[in-house]
């Protein structure tokens, strides 16, 4: 039920309504539409220009300049290598933490045993602590492990510091499973990993792209631990990103950063439009349980 | 629904243990061992990198001198006060409005949403070139023929704080609205219905009967967007990178630049000590309340 159901508006009232989700809607979507609009135009037109207004000679060169020639610290590469980069960071751990959170929230889940409560309290806690606290000894610690300024560093962080959500969303899933199914199995003598291969995965489609989704979502947009553990070789694009449009030097080419600004967003902005759905799923996972 | 009935393990299910085993290990060790680890060096005189020679509380005394703490402080409690208190109205607005629209729902909200799926870089870029007096809003009212009209405040040491509020409030605002949105969602009907009834308006009707229902929609903001306020960094670095100045400083940039750029990791340290437990004073009821709300 819904409240229009039980009262009426007045048309009036409902047409005023309308006027203001429209207002919002045209601030909501102002930034992206400046950042569309004003990376087709040449820098003249900006900054002789109404940044609101569309481009009058509309090109992809900044573009073009921005993913392969634009200077990001101290080299002209374009943004190209730290979109990779991000990439060789994003897709092994999101596969490890997504992995890692089916197979634990299964456990915690399922299985009582002593502690598993404080596990979980201490699993779910990690996850959203500011990682301030965390910086100075997981540099030491990768520094040790010799994964300092690598992209296998920045996997193996952002694996470990996402598995309380993976792990929570996995979990409360579980938790709504009618133990028969598994049961069944059990009595004809599979083992957890039958069980969890055979009848638990096939059933978790949906809690899997809610994993998924959120850990690409995090890790793709992810700046601090890009900042603090990678170097020239191995940051993500939302470092390159920046310093891309903090760089002191030169001309401030503003159609470059918002065309480098829409590079780093549309990976994340793709999947929303797919998968929206999914990507409020996963929002309210952490949030509607207090 | 949350099932009772658990398999109990037995012997022969170690394989479950073992499976939990990585996440537990990983967890003490890059959460509370490191956080144990950060705690020690703040009671040490570390500079470039961590040493244990031992100087009790000085750090501790030592950061409340700095004007630099002062100010990361006062500019975290001006952001978390109007952060949270104008996302969650505007939230909840947002979602009473969509939860009236017949069709609205499908259009707006997910307009409403997407800042969330996109990095706080790309906001705080595109945001730090629209507030750009030169190129930016200023520059358009001026083409419109409002020549008097200024706006400079991301150039401005009193006011850049609250260029960082606005654009985080553009980013957040739609997660709030899903959050009511679901609250709103599950409330009981009937008491709407008798208030209806009985000729209560909708100003009434929201105040007395609805939103008093939406309790633990509140709690969830107040905790998402508090934590979210105290971390809050990249939009900083993003969009003024803590100035002009120092002046948009916040307990993160202070974090960052104390240990990692000005060698002065005891400091740091302690900062991030200080920010850990303003963050447990906001968590640590929510956490207990999720997992006891998990059932045994």
């Amino acid at each position: 039920m819904t409240i229009n159901q039980t009262m009426k508006m007045h048309k009036t009232a409902e047409y005023i309504m309308y006027v203001i989700m429209v207002i919002f809607a045209i601030f909501f979507l102002a930034p992206l539409y400046v950042m569309v609009v004003n990376s087709l135009k040449p820098l003249s037109e900006i900054r002789g220009g109404n940044m609101l207004a569309l481009p009058v000679k509309a090109s992809f060169d900044s573009w073009h300049k921005a993913w392969s020639q634009a200077q990001i610290g101290v080299q002209a590469t374009g943004l190209k290598p730290y979109f990779f980069n991000s990439v060789k960071i994003v897709v092994p751990a999101v596969v490890m933490s997504t992995l890692m959170g089916s197979l634990g929230g299964l456990v915690l889940s399922k299985y009582t045993f002593k502690g598993g409560k404080l596990i979980f309290a201490l699993v779910l806690f990690g996850c959203f602590i500011p990682f301030q606290t965390v910086l100075i000894p997981t540099a030491r610690v990768l520094g040790f492990l010799n994964l300092a300024g690598t992209t296998s560093g920045l996997v193996l962080v952002h694996t470990v510091y996402g598995l309380g959500f993976t792990t929570l969303f996995f979990k409360s899933t579980y938790d709504t499973f009618p133990m028969e199914i598994v049961e069944s199995a059990q009595v004809d003598g599979a083992t957890f990993f039958d069980v969890f291969a055979n009848i638990i995965i096939p059933n978790s489609s949906p809690v899997i792209v809610v994993s998924i989704i959120w850990q690409t979502t995090n890790i793709w947009n992810d700046f601090l631990f890009g900042v603090s553990f990678g170097d020239a070789t191995s940051q993500p694009m939302t470092v390159a990103l920046n310093n891309l449009v903090s760089s002191s030097t030169g001309v401030k080419e503003y159609n470059v950063h918002f065309a480098g600004a829409m590079m780093a967003a549309l990976p994340t902005l793709m999947i929303y439009i797919i998968s929206g759905r999914y990507f409020v799923r996963g929002l309210m996972s952490g949030s509607v349980k207090g | 629904m949350i099932i009772n009935n658990k398999w109990r393990i037995s012997k022969d299910d170690l394989t479950a243990r073992f499976v939990l085993l990585p996440t537990i290990v990983l967890t003490l060790v890059f959460v509370y061992a490191f956080i144990i680890f950060t705690i020690i060096i703040s009671f040490t005189n570390s500079k470039l990198m961590p040493t244990f020679s031992w100087v009790g509380i000085e750090n501790y005394i030592r950061i409340f001198q700095l004007s630099h703490w002062h100010t990361a402080l006062k500019n975290m409690l001006i952001f978390s006060v109007l952060y949270i208190g104008i996302a969650t109205v505007l939230g909840l607005f947002l979602a009473i409005l969509i939860d009236w629209s017949r069709s609205g729902e499908h259009i707006f909200r997910p307009i409403y949403l997407y800042p969330m799926a996109i990095s706080f870089i790309v906001t705080g870029t595109a945001w730090k070139w629209f507030l750009d007096p030169g190129i930016g809003l200023e520059k358009i009212m001026h083409l419109w023929g409002f020549a008097e009209f200024s706006f400079n405040w991301i150039k401005n040491a009193d006011r850049s704080i609250y260029t960082i509020v606005i654009a985080a409030i553009w980013q957040v605002t739609g997660y709030v609205m899903v959050i009511f949105l679901a609250g709103l969602r599950g409330i009981n009907h009937a008491t709407v219905e008798s208030a209806v009834v009985d000729g209560a308006n909708a100003w009434k009707l929201y105040t007395r009967i609805i939103i008093p229902q939406l309790g633990t929609s509140f709690t969830s903001v107040f905790v998402i967007l508090g934590h979210m306020a105290i971390k809050s960094y990249d939009l900083v670095v993003a969009l003024t990178n803590g100035g002009p100045g120092r002046a948009s400083e916040m307990p993160s940039t202070f974090m960052y630049s104390y240990t990692f750029t000005r060698n002065q990791m005891g400091i740091g340290a302690t900062s991030a000590v200080l920010m850990l437990a303003i963050f447990a004073i906001i968590i640590i009821p929510y956490i207990r309340n999720t997992v006891n709300k998990e059932g045994a």
